[in-house]
């Protein structure tokens, strides 16, 4: 570790990972509830979980992204970070508020917790993914703007390069689009177009700013290649990310009563979509076999590759899969569209995440790399985890086409429960995928935890 | 890359194609909320729709249910199911749950008041008349 408020990273790395494994128990809870429907229920009804399972996924990535931009934005402005504390504050604060919030959600009726935390003075909550209570959403942008704040300062007191600029304009964006969320027009027609500046901006937007920036850091550290390769290759991936990204968006303005020429605009640039996300495995590979240096930490070269390759299948190859607005016509709201989030959330967010974890950490704890045996579980985990996703979106892809099929296709369609009886097979198989993945997961936690020789003290 | 092609050459092209197109969204939607009066049914944004409307959210209906296809796949499509089962139908179904059936999915009771119900029952209408460019392709959803 070169300058010692880097330090702070570790506890938000700390956090990720915790309700990383909160947001997988859940998943594994809502996928039992698909096949034994009244399983946990009424103490656990679906939609709580879900809204848990989603909701941790999104706090845990952003204490990812927190952690990495403390970790990283001081070695590159080669100078310590402007407040620590500040930072360290932060991070309880967010935890702090967080933990209520899931503990908001599964100990009230959802209608109470509106109430009681200010909905009738601004309501923004019940829809999906933005379900936080006002006051929680309120806290959201208390903190991303104490960490702008704190990221921007140091950045304008150091050195700028082309990953920290990078890094803090997808983090600068992130912070914004989030601000749509306190939008929420009755017109439902509104309410879903702007509803989507948060969430397609950020995930197929500002996100992959964040994305690229990150991996670029990991690769140069690991691969030794020269930065102005690395950081040309960054502007064109990001560039790719947001000339497609950007009207991308009509992909979701097909069927919610916007006019249809957004059939057009959709489908001609999300087609492109994949562009970026393929630029990007191209990118890592090529570092890679170019690479000047064997860094001994070998656990985070192999994530690092895992990244650009699952954020290809997931995000572009399962997005562009359903994305034609005559395809999406039968797709829309089916689990193929279930099958696509899984992957692509995981391909391209969890596994930069995992990826700079990986390389970080080890530092962090005084060391290059792990030892041997912790890498070989850390690299265990990153197979069983990505090949138990790989079969989860499988499984979910068949389950969508048959009831696409059933449900929509066919001349005699079935209804909707009618069809998901159909299916349960698929979804008995996505479960036991799950629990493979969480195997993984837990092979993960234990790689922290293995002991065994470490070489060098720095990297 | 070769050297003919800069970092600050691909710099510029982020920021400028950034720009470009970041304006052209603005232009569409610019133009799309023009245009949305005529496709929206915003004429029949009554009060009682928007007092529903509050009802769907502040019960999370989205966590399993989808509207115009947007929300969780657990449950069915709710932007048509006024037209699937009419305004009786849906106020018996919600005020009946659970049905408690052995290793069905379940929908918890909400306790809705009548007139919740009905305002509810009057935003699932509005949506259903949504002009959604014939989504979904048959009323099963």
């Amino acid at each position: 570790m070169q300058y010692k408020s880097q330090a702070v990273a570790k506890p938000y790395f700390i956090a990720a990972i915790g309700l990383f494994v909160g947001q997988i128990l859940f998943g594994l809870i809502m996928g039992l509830q698909y096949v034994i429907g009244d399983f946990l229920f009424p103490a656990l009804p679906f939609n709580i979980a879900r809204m848990v399972h989603t909701n941790l996924l999104i706090v845990w990535l952003l204490f990812g992204f927190m952690g990495s931009a403390y970790y990283l934005i001081p070695e590159e402005t080669e100078t310590e970070l402007y407040s620590p504390k500040l930072a360290l504050a932060l991070f309880w604060i967010f935890l702090i508020a967080g933990a209520l919030t899931i503990v908001g959600y599964l100990a009230l009726p959802y209608a109470t917790l509106a109430k009681l935390t200010g909905n009738d003075i601004l309501e923004t909550m019940g829809r999906e993914f933005l379900e936080q209570p006002l006051i929680t959403k309120v806290g959201i942008v208390i903190v991303a703007l104490g960490f702008l704040f704190n990221i921007s300062m140091t950045l304008l007191k150091g050195r700028k390069t082309s990953i920290s600029m990078v890094l803090i304009v997808g983090l600068w964006g992130l912070a914004i689009f989030f601000l749509f969320s306190f939008y929420n027009p009755h017109n439902l027609v509104k309410d879903k177009f702007y509803w989507w500046w948060v969430v397609h901006l950020w995930v197929e937007g500002v996100w992959e700013l964040i994305l690229g920036a990150l991996l670029a850091y990991v690769l140069i550290k690991v691969t030794g290649v020269d930065r102005e390769v690395i950081e040309k290759w960054l502007y064109v991936i990001i560039t790719l990310a947001l000339v497609t990204g950007l009207i991308g968006t009509g992909h979701h303005y097909y069927w919610i009563g916007t006019p249809q020429y957004w059939q057009w605009w959709g489908s001609i640039f999300s087609a492109l979509e994949p562009l970026p996300f393929f630029a990007m495995t191209v990118f890592a590979f090529n570092m890679v076999n170019r690479r000047r240096r064997e860094h001994p930490n070998k656990a985070a070269v192999l994530w690092a590759l895992g990244t650009g390759v699952m954020a290809f299948l997931g995000a572009g190859v399962w997005g562009f899969l359903h994305t034609l607005a005559p395809v999406n016509y039968y797709t829309h709201g089916s689990q193929i569209t279930a099958a696509h989030g899984h992957m692509a959330f995981y391909g391209a967010y969890v596994m930069v995440v995992l990826t700079f974890i990986s390389y970080a950490m080890p530092i962090l704890r005084g060391r290059a790399a792990n030892s041997e045996r912790s890498q070989v579980l850390e690299m265990w985990s990153f197979w069983l985890m990505t090949i138990a996703m790989v079969f989860i979106t499988l499984f979910l892809t068949a389950a969508g086409i048959l009831q696409v099929w059933l449900q929509r296709v066919s001349d005699t369609p079935m209804s909707f429960m009618a069809t998901q009886d159909q299916i349960s097979l698929f979804f008995w198989m996505r479960e036991w995928a799950g629990v493979v993945f969480f195997t993984g997961l837990v092979l993960y936690l234990v790689s922290f935890f293995v002991k065994g020789e470490t070489k060098g003290a720095n990297a | 890359m070769s050297g003919i092609f800069t970092k600050s050459m691909a710099r510029n092209i982020f920021y400028g194609g950034t720009v470009f197109f970041f304006l052209l969204l603005l232009a569409l939607t610019f133009d799309t909320n023009k245009t949305l009066p005529k496709l929206d049914n915003s004429a029949n944004l009554t009060p009682q729709v928007i007092a529903g409307k509050k009802v769907w959210e502040t019960r999370n209906c989205i966590g399993c249910h989808t509207l115009l296809g947007e929300g969780a796949y657990f449950a069915p499509e709710l932007g048509n199911v006024y037209k699937r089962r009419g305004p009786e139908f849906i106020k018996a179904w919600i005020q009946s749950q659970p049905t408690g059936a052995p290793g069905r999915r379940q929908m918890p009771q909400f306790n809705l008041t009548n007139e919740e119900l009905d305002n509810l029952v009057e935003f699932l209408k509005y949506s259903s008349e949504i002009n959604t460019a014939n989504w979904p392709p048959n009323i099963e959803g």
